[in-house]
C-alpha cells in the first residue's frame, strides 16, 4: 500500500509528534503524551488532523433518493443544514463502512467516510448511482480535516471568526454544519463547519482545502494558547471515542458482522419506504433477533482489576469462550479498565461477571451500560 | 529522540543493565522502549527470591495502547523489585534509567548485551 501524507505532516514532524500507519496514511500517533493529550481533550481542548477521512459530494435532483438507496439511514429525511451518522451496507447486511453526511442543500450532501474505507465508499456510492440523476465526487484527496474537541473548542474557534458570525457558531447545534467566516494567513475565509466530533466532548470539525490547512493548523493553535489547547494524536482519539463507547470500523464494525449486533439497529431504517441495498437481509436479521435473542451483541465491559483487555482476547464465562474482545484499555478519565467486546446474547445484561483471558490469566470484568463516559452539560 | 546513557548495557529487547562489575545490578528498560509503548499505566515484575533467566520473560509492562513482555537480560535471582514504579508506572516513562528502576538481579551470567553505542545506533536512540 502506499503511504500517503497529509497537508499537516510538516506541522507534526516539528511538534515532534511520532507516526502511525492508519488506513494506509501517515498519522500522528502522540506528540507528547497520550495520556496528557486525552485529559486536555476532556478538560481543555485538543487539535486533531483528521485530514485521512474522506469527502465525498453527492450532487444532483436525485441526491436525497439516491442516499435513501444506497445507505441503511433515511437520508431524505435529514434538514438542510444537519448531519446524520448512518451505516453503508452490503446485500448481505455486512457493514461497509459507518459514515457521516451532511446535507447541504436540497441536492447536496456531503459524505464522510472512514480512512481507510473512502476509495471503497466512492466506489460503492458511484457504482449504485446507475440509475440516479446524482453525480458523485470523491475530494478527499483535495481535502484536509482538522478538529477542535474539547469544552473551550468553541472560545478558541470564536477568536478566529468575524463577530458578526459569533452567533452561527455559537448557535450551531451538535450534529450540524454551517459555513462560517474563518481567519487563516489573515483572511478570512468560508469554511465548513460542524458540530461534531469522537471524543464524546463538545467540538467542532472544519473542511479546510489542502493549500489552507497549514494556515488554519496554526491559527487554531495560536488561538488555543491560553485555554490549554494542545495537538491530539490518534491514540488519545482511540481512548476518547472508546470512554464514549463509539464503534471504530475494524474493530466494532466490519462486512462480516451486521448492524443490529453492533447495537445500531436505530440506524437502519427498515421503515423507509423505498428499497436500499442490504434491505431484505437485515430485515432477515432483525426478524431472527440479530443482537437481541440470537447470536452476539457488541456490550461495554468494566475491568474489576488493573488490567486490561486487548482487541481479539477471547471473553470467558465460567472458563468458556462467550465472546472477544474488539477494543480495550485502561481508561484514562474512570481510572479502571474499559473494553468493547461481542459476547453471546445470553451474556449481555449489565451486571454479568464475565472474564477476559489475558494471556492465559483470567481477569474479571462486568457487563456495563455503554457509554463508558458522558460529559456533563 | 529518545535517550540512551552510554554508562549501561542494553539488551535487544530493551532493557538496560547497570553492570559495574560488582554486586546485584539494577534493570530497566530503556527510554526508546517507553517511547514506543507510550504512556505505561501497569507493571507485572518478577518475584524477590525468583530466578530469571536471560532471554525469557518475566514480566509484563502496558501501555495505554498495548502489553509488552518483559525479558530479563541477565540470569540470577531477583534479590529486590521497585515498590514505587510498581504503584506509579509513570516513572517508567518519566525517568527510565532513574526513578524507573524495575528490579535488582544478582547475576550469575549475562545474556548478549550491547555497549550504549550499539544499542543506539540499532534502535534510533540518542547518546
Amino acid at each position: 500500500m502506499t503511504e500517503n501524507y497529509t497537508a499537516l505532516y510538516e506541522q507534526h514532524k516539528l511538534a515532534g509528534a511520532s507516526f502511525t500507519d492508519f488506513g494506509g496514511w501517515q498519522m500522528p500517533l502522540k506528540y507528547s503524551s497520550e495520556l496528557a493529550e486525552h485529559h486536555a481533550v476532556r478538560n481543555a481542548a485538543g487539535l486533531f488532523d483528521l485530514s485521512h477521512m474522506g469527502e465525498v459530494w453527492v450532487t444532483g435532483p436525485d441526491a436525497a433518493a439516491f442516499l435513501d438507496y444506497a445507505l441503511a439511514g433515511k437520508l431524505s429525511a435529514v434538514a438542510v443544514g444537519k448531519a446524520k451518522y448512518s451505516l453503508i451496507c452490503q446485500e448481505d447486511g455486512g457493514i461497509i463502512d459507518d459514515l457521516i453526511s451532511y446535507r447541504r442543500s436540497e441536492e447536496k450532501y456531503l459524505v464522510v467516510p472512514n480512512a481507510g474505507n473512502a476509495k471503497v465508499v466512492a466506489a460503492a456510492l458511484a457504482e449504485r448511482a446507475a440509475g440516479f440523476d446524482v453525480t458523485v465526487e470523491d475530494v478527499s484527496a483535495e481535502t484536509s480535516l482538522i478538529a477542535v474537541q474539547g469544552p473551550n473548542a468553541e472560545a478558541i474557534l470564536l477568536t478566529l471568526v468575524p463577530a458578526e458570525q459569533h452567533s452561527l457558531v455559537t448557535e450551531l447545534k451538535y450534529y450540524a454544519a454551517v459555513e462560517v467566516g474563518i481567519t487563516v494567513n489573515g483572511a478570512v475565509q468560508d469554511l465548513l463547519l460542524a458540530r461534531t466530533g469522537y471524543t464524546g466532548e463538545d467540538g467542532f470539525e472544519i473542511y479546510v482545502p489542502n493549500g489552507d490547512a497549514a494556515g488554519l493548523w496554526e491559527a487554531l493553535l495560536e488561538a488555543g494558547d491560553g485555554h490549554g489547547l494542545i495537538p491530539a494524536g490518534l491514540a488519545c482519539r482511540d481512548s476518547l471515542r472508546l470512554e464514549a463507547g463509539m464503534p471504530l470500523y475494524g474493530n466494532e464494525l466490519s462486512r462480516e458482522g451486521n448492524p443490529f449486533a453492533a447495537g445500531l439497529g436505530p440506524v437502519v431504517s427498515l421503515k423507509k419506504e423505498s428499497d436500499f441495498v442490504g434491505k431484505a437481509a437485515l430485515a432477515e436479521l432483525k426478524e431472527l433477533g440479530a443482537g437481541s435473542t440470537s447470536g452476539r451483541k457488541l456490550v461495554g465491559l468494566k475491568g474489576l482489576g488493573r488490567r486490561a483487555g486487548r482487541s481479539h482476547y477471547p471473553v470467558l464465562k465460567d472458563g468458556n469462550v462467550v465472546g472477544e474482545v474488539t477494543s480495550g484499555q485502561p481508561s484514562p478519565t474512570l481510572g479502571y479498565p474499559i473494553a468493547l467486546a461481542y459476547v453471546d446474547v445470553e451474556h449481555s445484561e449489565p451486571g454479568t461477571a464475565l472474564d477476559i483471558d489475558l494471556r492465559g490469566k483470567p481477569e474479571p470484568f462486568e457487563v456495563v451500560a455503554l457509554p463508558f463516559y458522558k460529559r456533563q452539560k | 529522540m529518545a535517550k540512551v546513557v552510554a554508562e549501561l548495557k542494553y539488551s535487544a529487547e530493551h532493557e538496560w543493565v547497570a553492570a559495574d562489575g560488582s554486586g546485584p545490578v539494577n534493570i530497566g528498560i530503556s527510554a526508546v522502549a517507553a517511547d514506543a509503548l507510550g504512556d505505561i499505566v501497569y507493571v507485572d515484575l518478577p518475584e524477590v527470591g525468583s530466578t530469571v533467566t536471560a532471554g525469557e520473560t518475566c514480566g509484563e509492562v502496558e501501555s495505554t495502547k498495548s502489553v509488552s513482555d518483559l525479558y530479563a537480560p541477565v540470569t540470577g535471582e531477583v534479590v529486590e523489585i521497585n515498590d514505587e514504579v510498581v504503584s506509579d508506572p509513570a516513572l517508567i516513562n518519566n525517568d527510565p534509567y532513574g526513578a524507573g528502576w524495575l528490579f535488582k538481579v544478582a547475576v550469575t551470567e549475562e545474556g548478549p548485551l550491547m555497549s550504549a553505542e550499539e544499542y543506539a545506533s540499532a534502535n534510533g536512540g540518542e547518546l
